[in-house]
């Protein structure tokens, strides 16, 4: 199925800025998708509120475009429902990491069967350029008029150290790289986190002076290096550096996974009271 | 929970109003609870981590409140009937989200175990401090379903109610409960298992074309698919059109607004219940509901053997505000007593009613209860006797 048969057409054009990453990023899941051949009709795609979360409106499967910073708790509710359904979170730097990041930290700590993607703009781009947990130090945000006094996230080591069993870094600039990983991620059947940088030209470009489209690519092409690569590299060579690829795959029981073997061992036989009643409500209409 | 053997024969136990909450529910096919643990709620969530991987159902303790809203929301989308439990602290923090589950019409109970408030207040004592909240809590004009049980077994009734009620309704519904009626314990006759008929949520007959808000105009309710049945409709949290999609033409945000707001409105007589002892001749009415409730009935009841005209109106329903019947008081009675566990929240929408509809002839009084503890009969006589 050509990748433009996962989309709804019909809702196109997008609302993104000209030279804005998370087009790129939408399409690589779609691509993603499509290589694993997954059925459209069990798939879920959650996402919270930002230009990033908007990519669900356009993507043809069930979709839910949530409330700022909850996607990840919207799809553990599906997830444990539905365990048999692909539930995919698309989310921002802000809204992951923020207002959401105490979501974030348990879904991984779980290792619920979420595959997360993080449009990491490095900014809040819906409410116009504020700085985010993404945000790197010194950088300029609307709230960050002399420079970002915070450090920020090291998304990745997060997700690992909160227990993620499949962490990678890909970007907008790297497509064929993050369809890839994305890819891993869908086959992994715990909790796995897909970091995307995407560009924000329109405000973090802007405001930083790094430029159009063009030259917020080459600076995300210039700012990575691909972990395989900085492995063999003097030291020198990779600081400074954002590693992209593969950071971390070590596959666990999924949570929903327990939860359905705990239903095997203690599920009864309807010999009491609530089992009556559900039984007659069953049969009865 | 207590084993409850089976059946066709009474059933009669000794149970807390949070278990008679939890059984009604499960009753009503209660099948994914999340939840985060507050006193005095917490006995609720215990027996659903216990009972409902039992009946393959799902049960997970989220890492807060609003993560707990959140799970539900999106288990119920998946077709479950889905309900979580707390008390003021969890309960402010839900908020956001009944906002999103009354505009996305996702069918969810809420039941919330009111303590003294505001902030972390008093976490063991009883308090109805949060009617104004269940109603008003989230911004924006959205419908609101809020039921208050009286007694133990009424925390069944109402808890299955409510169930009935959200996915008729497709409206987050409350159940307020209270310190008191939520720890209580009663002797308990449940009803018989064949006489319980839980609703079924409608699904919508075909995928081809399937607009997931497409209503009539004047309080309809679409018909709502499960996610991973192959519709692949959108849910979003902005105004949408019957498609499910966002839309900022305010035609259609007018329309989408008042609809909502119609399917409460236009069927009040169908969602308000109360109970009530000797309002006919009464000339003087006690309104209360929940644990406060029963301190009025037994004043009233004292009042009437020391020959005073006292009446009772205990309401079931908070919201939609049971307006008619506190109307007709008005018509006789010539005082209201509002007893509350609150500064008067009931009182304010009393005060509204009588105010417009008694043309001076009735006079409303704020009972109010605001340290931790139930009302006393006593105190209630006093009022109704007029030497507070
Ligand atoms: C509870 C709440 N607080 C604040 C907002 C306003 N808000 C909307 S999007 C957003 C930031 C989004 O940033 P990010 O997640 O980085 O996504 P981006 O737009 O950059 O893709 C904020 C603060 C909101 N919608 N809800």
């Amino acid at each position: 199925m050509p990748a433009l048969d996962y989309f709804r057409k019909e809702r196109l054009p997008h609302i993104w800025c000209p030279g804005c990453g998370h087009g790129a990023i939408t399409g690589a899941l779609v691509r993603a998708i499509e290589k694993l051949r997954i059925d459209k009709n069990k798939v879920v795609i959650v996402s919270g509120i930002g230009c990033s979360s908007r990519a669900v409106g356009y993507l043809d499967f069930d979709t839910l475009h949530t409330a700022h910073g909850r996607a990840l708790a919207y799809a553990t509710g599906i997830k444990l429902s539905r365990p048999e359904l692909h539930v995919i979170v698309m989310t921002g730097d802000g809204d992951c990491t923020a207002i959401g990041g105490n979501h974030f930290i348990h879904a991984a700590r779980r290792n619920i069967g979420i595959t997360t993607i993080i449009m990491n703009n490095e900014i809040y781009g819906m409410t116009s350029g504020q700085y985010s947990p993404m945000t790197p130090k010194g950088m300029l945000g609307t709230t960050a008029p002399y420079g970002n006094l915070e450090r920020p996230f090291d998304l990745c080591k997060l997700a690992i150290a909160s227990g993620a069993t499949y962490v990678a870094r890909g970007t907008a600039y790297h497509v064929p790289l993050t369809i890839d990983i994305i890819e891993k991620a869908l086959l992994n059947p715990g909790f796995s986190v897909v970091e995307a940088i995407s560009g924000c030209p329109t405000y973090f470009g802007r405001k930083n002076k790094i430029g159009g489209a063009v030259e917020m690519l080459d600076w995300i092409k210039d700012s990575t290096i691909n972990v395989k690569a900085a492995a063999v590299l003097p030291p020198e060579k990779v600081a400074g550096k954002v590693l992209i690829g593969e950071l971390h795959s070590a596959p666990e029981a999924e949570y929903a996974a327990l939860y359905m073997e705990l239903i095997g061992r203690v599920q009864r036989r309807y010999d009491d009271y609530i089992g009556e009643v559900r039984e007659c409500a069953s049969n009865s209409d | 929970m207590p084993e409850i053997k089976n059946t066709s024969r009474k059933i009669v136990k000794l149970m807390q109003g949070n278990e008679a909450c939890t059984i009604g529910a499960l009753a009503a096919g209660l099948d994914f609870y999340a939840g985060y643990p507050i006193t005095p709620s917490t006995e609720i969530a215990e027996i659903c981590a216990e009972e409902l991987p039992k009946v393959g159902g799902r049960f997970i303790q989220m890492e807060d409140e609003i993560g707990s809203i959140a799970a539900i929301i999106g288990a119920s989308l998946t077709g479950r009937k889905t309900m979580t439990a707390t008390s003021g602290p969890g309960f402010s923090l839900m908020q956001e989200l009944i906002g999103y589950a009354a505009l996305c019409e996702i069918p969810i109970v809420i039941v919330n175990v009111m303590r003294v408030g505001p902030s972390t207040g008093m976490p063991t004592s009883t308090a109805q401090g949060d009617v104004m909240q269940a109603r008003w809590g989230t911004h924006g004009d959205h419908p609101i379903i809020a039921l208050a049980p009286g007694n133990v077994r009424e925390c069944f009734d109402l808890t299955l109610r409510a169930f009935d009620l959200a996915e008729k309704y497709r409206v987050p519904v409350i159940v307020l409960t209270d310190e008191v009626i939520g720890h209580m314990r009663e002797k308990v006759e449940l009803p018989e298992p064949r006489s319980i008929h839980p609703l079924k949520r409608k699904a919508p007959s075909s995928r081809a074309g399937y607009k997931p808000y497409a209503a009539d105009p004047e309080g309809g309710v679409p018909l709502m698919a499960p996610f991973g049945e192959g519709y692949r409709w959108h849910v979003t949290g902005l105004y949408h059109d019957e498609s499910g999609f966002p839309t900022q033409k305010p035609a259609v945000a007018d329309t989408l607004i008042r609809r909502l707001q119609k399917k409460v409105d236009l069927n009040v007589d169908d969602i308000c219940e109360y109970a009530s002892e000797s309002l006919d001749d009464c000339e003087v009415a006690v309104v209360s509901f929940g644990s406060s409730a029963m301190s009025a009935l037994s004043a009233v009841r004292r009042a009437r053997t020391e020959g005073i005209k006292a009446g009772f109106l205990r309401l079931k329903t908070l919201w939609p505000f049971p307006e008619k019947v506190v109307a007709s008081l008005g018509s006789h009675a010539k005082r209201v007593i509002v007893a509350e566990m609150n500064l008067g929240q009931v009182a304010l929408e009393v005060e509204r009613i009588i105010g417009t509809t008694s043309g001076g002839r009735s006079k409303v009084e704020r009972l109010g209860k605001v340290n931790g503890e139930l009302f006393h009969p006593e105190e209630v006589f006093n009022a109704i006797r007029g030497n507070t």
